[in-house]
């Protein structure tokens, strides 16, 4: 089932299983096939990025991989267990922050904690406090969530799904509507949350660059109908600058392969 | 601040002036236009008498009891029509129907159904509200980004704790709009009532401004309905203004 070299990487029992997993969506005029036979291992404490251009999937297969979403066939396990939903150790990261206005910066950290059995409200207060404090927002606890930046909104949403210490962060183009400036930041700050805390993250992107700054191994994504074409390990030592030429030589070589993959008007 | 509070009553002040100078200009008979101090005159009288106390409770209560009665119904039918396509095409259509009809209508029904009573009163300040909060809450919910929902359920909150942490908040600011709607409907279509017929249980604001024009009390016609007025002004100040705050601090929707 798995390739060779999956296996030589990877010989410890994976923390993520997805085998010849399918998915289709049915709209008012069409069928679209999103995923088509995806098998993926994922080892415990992996940095993974799925690359590829918009409908190749990627997303899909990250909501089925929270639970948000089943799958059409295939196998799909975390920790041995099949997903059946979405689960206390998988927490996901979206594209827009998601957070909510109507709470203020604690209260959106404290959410996904109070759902916590177990935790005095003492220890639930701490921990938010830690957690905001990791990415430099502690100052802004009390702040509403529309006087935040952009990029604060989206570190304050990293600390939300931090908090309640899932084992496994998935996080959908969880950078994609910031500048860059703040980008670059950010690719500090998680690659430096991810080696202190060691989760299993899954990130999703279609910025080659960004996968390749900060994933273990990339992932490449074709679409129509989504599928796994080739994966790239990357051995560059951490952490990682997006401006370093061995890096960019990394993604050049991804972007060439990816071209051809994609008809030319999606590749621009 | 103050500046602000100088130009609205210096704003106030005009209008009473330009009222007392037609009145002396005698265009009308003082029977028809009583001049602003006539009108002082009478509330001065109407609450040493405990008149305008007593049909400012009578009124309020009925408005309250049945504005509270429209929201906690009106409330869960709006979530419910919100949720399920079945509910959406009976309740949500029933509400959508009777939404547009003015709660005045009612009136003659409520009469027939429950007489001169209490209840009728009630009946009519309940269809004021129920239907224009169903279609709010509805509204509300429906145009919530899905992405809160799908959020709050990968940090593992389901079912009513969905509902109570997440939809009901998320959907504030258009309950909020709806309740000051059916706030509106309700308390028209109560002085309406009021208006029509006497209730033998009370006798309301709505019976004090009827019986002003009964008896060609001018002053009193005008000084009832400044109470009125001035009610309003009190409910959206004490019920609604604090939530609206709220609302645009947090949102971040206040105008600069």
């Amino acid at each position: 089932m798995e390739t060779d070299k999956v296996a030589s990487t990877h010989s410890a029992a994976p923390k993520l299983i997805l085998e010849q997993v399918s998915k289709w969506f049915k709209t008012s005029s069409l069928r679209v096939h999103a995923l088509d036979d995806v098998t993926l291992r994922i080892a415990e404490g992996e940095f993974v990025c799925l690359v590829g251009p918009s409908g190749c999937g990627k997303s899909t297969l990250l909501n089925i991989i929270a639970g948000l979403d089943r799958p059409d066939q295939g196998l799909v396990q975390a920790d041995g267990q099949t997903i059946t939903g979405p689960g206390p150790h998988r927490l996901v990261m979206f594209q827009e922050a998601a957070l909510f206005p109507w709470l203020t910066v604690l209260g959106n950290v404290l959410f996904g904690l109070k759902l916590r059995n177990g935790l005095t409200a003492a220890e639930q207060r701490e921990t938010t406090e830690y957690y905001l404090e990791l990415v430099g927002l502690k100052r802004f606890m009390h702040s509403n969530v529309h006087e935040l930046s952009g990029g604060m909104k989206q570190r304050v949403a990293l600390a939300r799904a931090l908090a309640p210490n899932p084992s496994m962060l998935l996080m959908d183009e969880p950078f994609g509507a910031l500048d860059a400036l703040t980008r670059e930041q950010l690719y500090g700050d998680i690659q430096r949350i991810w080696s202190q805390h060691r989760k299993t993250i899954i990130f999703v992107t279609h910025n080659v660059r960004e996968a390749v700054c900060l994933g273990d191994r990339v992932i490449l994504f074709s679409p129509n109908p989504g599928r796994i074409r080739e994966e790239f390990a990357i051995p560059l030592p951490r952490l990682r600058d997006i401006n370093s030429v061995d890096l960019a030589r990394y993604a050049a070589e991804i972007t060439r392969v990816l071209k051809g993959y994609v008809p030319h008007e999606v590749a621009e | 601040m103050i500046a602000r509070w100088v130009a609205a009553s210096l704003f106030f002040a005009l209008l009473v002036v330009a009222w007392q100078l037609v009145v002396e200009a005698h265009i009308w008979s003082p029977v028809l236009l009583p001049s602003p101090l006539s009108v002082l005159e009478y509330l001065r009288s109407a609450v040493e008498d405990g008149t305008l106390r007593e049909a400012t409770v009578v009124t309020v209560r009925r408005l309250l009891i049945g504005y509270g009665l429209g929201i906690l119904v009106g409330l869960p039918l709006g979530l419910l029509t919100a949720s399920s396509r079945w509910c959406q095409d009976t309740i949500g259509i029933l509400a959508l129907g009777l939404q547009t009809l003015p709660s005045v209508c009612w009136v003659p029904l409520a009469l027939l159904w429950f007489g001169q009573t209490e209840s009728a009163m009630l009946f009519v300040v309940v269809m004021g509200t129920l239907w224009s909060l169903i279609i709010a809450t509805d509204n509300g919910v429906r145009t919530i980004p899905p992405i809160y929902a799908r959020a709050a359920r990968s940090m593992g909150s389901t079912g009513l704790h969905t509902w109570t942490h997440v939809i009901l908040p998320a959907a504030l600011p258009f309950l909020l709009s709806g309740m000051k709607q059916g706030w509106a409907f309700a308390w028209r279509s109560l002085m309406a009532a009021e208006i029509f017929v006497t209730i033998l249980t009370g006798f309301g604001l709505g019976h004090l401004l009827h019986y002003g024009r009964e008896l060609n009390a001018m002053d009193q016609v005008i000084g009832v309905m400044l109470v009125v007025v001035i009610i309003g002004l009190a409910v959206d100040a004490m019920l609604f203004a604090p939530i609206e705050r709220f609302l645009h601090r947090r949102w971040g929707t206040e105008r600069p």
